[in-house]
């Protein structure tokens, strides 16, 4: 094996010279991975895999077909269930047997194709398997919904995003893509307690759509939530993320700073044309 | 799929956010239509005891059709309907008649034979992941096959006052109104509060709209599919109770056309073969539409063959009407 650029000596991997002379104290980490591996018959799609988010901080996971980057999201959102290694929450471990266990702990994943309804209303959705329930006895036996609380609530969701759809009593199929994206980070935003991922949120829309829900992304994390994105869209992840996790072949090879590193420099580490040693120490993310 | 829209946000909204509208729109208006076309022809058509003559009849593929509304709703579909109701009547009949029990006993266990073929449908499908279409084609032919067996192709009469109950009638002014029609509102009111205010109602909705992204959210979509196919069997119990209370016998050969009446209810009522959209107040619409062209046209002297013609075009342009607004959004 190789000597890894990225040590997966927690708490802080990639230490190579400190970038920052101020360096301002380390920002808690709130979701971490060590050692992932995941086979799929003779198929290695994580290969000890090593993962950090901080609190506070956009995290773009970068990797090419085939480095393991939708097998590292799935086991952090609990779709698929590692072979070996560890996950720990705010410093505690976590075994998520199902995306619902992912949930339950606070991890909202905002999946590709939304995971909508779209004949539903956007309340609906907002609240799709969380209805609130009227008060008293009689109603919470006939799990009787309170259509009424919902729709305030899904207002006042969407208004903590500036999201500017007029009624909530829409179906979702009337609206833009951008604008159904919008509901369904909407809908992650206001349950996740500790993460918020999302799988390629820009992915179908166009110009001016994607730029708005880039604005989205950071107003979740200006409101207090650690984001994680997976993304093809080179331009997108530098212009959003504040550090880059670059996966190749089954491992993080690097995680970069896209404020100091050009994009062909972090495209060529992630498709092997370049070695991360060759990278210069401050284009890496502390 | 999201395909290219416009990015502008109003514009989306307008039209297509009134189609669910639109799609209860079209039968209110063909009702309309028919109504008046028939009250021209025949003065003996607008009258109150027309009216409850409609309901009566349409009572049993209402309620049968109460079913097929949550079945379809899941984008399921039950052919079975007709023939498992039949199995239910015969066991109602002979279990009170030949076997003795008590009426009421009787009654039960027929609906228990119902719910229980109700399950089985359900059961196939979402544990060994089989298509409605070919698991209720086959239990159709079962319940059909038990039907005759059990009653050896005989007619059951001599039914106990219990089996007639909601053949039994009262009067509001001069119009004369069976039980059983009042049974038939009472039941699509409870579905409709079921279907529009429960959290499983709306779960319902969105296992037929998109399994997927409810099964993301936590929802235990073979739970629902279950539950919904075990509900409907319930439900044609019921129907077969109300059927033996209108015809006093217990018929072998009941059941044959209540397959595609009560599809033709639900499609005529906006709910789309595509699940998750729809309302089950519109199945009773349709199932009124239906009764009112057989009655009007009945009464104006047109031949069952031409009524049977346009229930058959009525189907196709609901139909149609579907799939346009499906292709739409």
């Amino acid at each position: 094996m190789k000597p890894n650029p990225a040590p997966s000596t927690p708490p802080h991997p990639g230490a190579l010279p400190e970038p920052q002379p101020e360096a301002a104290p380390r920002p808690r980490v709130v979701l971490e991975a060590r050692g992932l591996v995941k086979r799929y018959g003779h198929v290695t799609a994580l290969d000890g895999t090593d993962f950090e988010l901080r609190e506070g901080e956009i995290l773009a996971v970068i990797g090419d077909n085939g480095a393991g980057k939708s097998t590292l999201i799935k086991a952090l959102s609990g779709a698929i269930i590692p072979d070996a290694g560890q996950i720990f929450l705010d410093g505690k471990p976590v075994h998520f047997r199902s995306p619902i266990d992912a949930r339950r702990a606070g991890i909202e994943t905002v999946y590709q194709d939304l995971a909508v309804a779209p004949a539903m209303t956007i309340a609906e959705n907002l609240f799709l398997g969380r209805e609130i329930l009227r008060k008293g006895w009689l109603a919470r036996l006939l799990r009787w919904i309170d259509k009424k609380r919902m729709l305030e609530e899904a207002i006042a969701d969407m208004q903590d995003l500036k999201i500017g759809i007029r009624s909530m009593s829409q179906a979702v199929e009337t609206l833009s893509g951008g604008q159904r994206q919008g509901v369904a980070v909407a809908r992650a935003a206001a349950f996740a307690q500790h993460v918020v991922i999302m799988d390629e949120p820009t992915a179908a829309l166009g110009v001016k759509e994607g730029n708005m829900v880039l604005e989205l992304i950071r107003r979740v994390r200006d409101n207090g939530l650690p984001v994680i994105i997976i993304s093809h869209n080179m331009p997108h992840v530098f212009e959003i993320a504040d550090r880059i996790h670059i996966q190749r072949l089954g491992k993080r090879v690097a995680v970069v700073n896209p404020k100091t590193i050009r994009m062909s420099d972090a495209v060529a580490v992630m498709t092997g044309a370049k070695m991360p040693e060759e990278l210069s120490p401050e284009m890496l993310a502390y | 799929m999201a395909q290219e829209q416009s990015g502008t946000t109003q514009r989306p909204g307008s039209f297509l956010e009134r189609l669910p509208s639109l799609s209860i729109l079209g039968p209110l208006v063909a009702l309309f239509l028919a109504v008046v076309f028939f009250s021209l022809q025949s003065d003996r058509f607008l009258t109150g005891q027309n009216f409850s003559l409609i309901l009566q009849q349409i009572s049993v593929v209402a309620v049968l059709a109460i079913g097929q509304t949550l079945i379809i709703l899941t984008a399921g579909i039950d052919l079975s309907v007709g023939f498992v109701m039949a199995l239910g009547t015969m066991v109602m009949a002979k279990f009170a008649v030949e076997l003795g029990l008590p009426p009421l006993l009787a009654i039960l266990c027929g609906i228990v034979v119902t719910t229980a073929f109700g399950f089985l449908n359900g059961f196939l499908i979402t544990r060994f992941r089989l298509p409605p279409f070919i698991v209720t084609l086959g239990t159709m032919n079962i319940a059909f096959a038990l039907t005759q067996i059990y009653s050896r192709a005989q007619t059951v009469s001599g039914l106990p006052d219990a089996h007639l109950f909601w053949g039994n009638t009262f009067r509001i002014g001069e119009t004369v109104l069976t039980y059983g029609v009042v049974l038939m509102i009472v039941l699509y009111l409870l579905v409709w509060f079921f279907l529009s205010e429960t959290a499983p109602g709306r779960h319902l909705y969105a296992v037929g709209n998109n399994p997927e992204a409810a099964r993301l959210m936590g929802i235990p979509t073979q739970r629902v599919l279950l539950l919904t196919y075990t509900i409907a069997g319930f439900f044609y119990g019921i129907a077969g109770w109300l059927l033996i209370s209108r015809t006093s016998v217990a018929d072998p050969n009941a059941g044959q056309t209540e397959n595609l009446e009560t599809i033709t209810a639900v499609v005529l009522g906006g709910t789309s073969l595509f699940g998750g959209r729809g309302m089950i107040l519109g199945t009773l619409l349709g199932a009124i539409i239906v009764g009112v062209f057989r009655n009007g046209l009945t009464l104006t002297g047109v031949s069952s063959v031409y009524q049977v013609l346009i229930t058959g075009i009525l189907v196709i342009l609901a139909v149609t009407a579907d799939q346009i607004s499906k292709r739409r959004s």
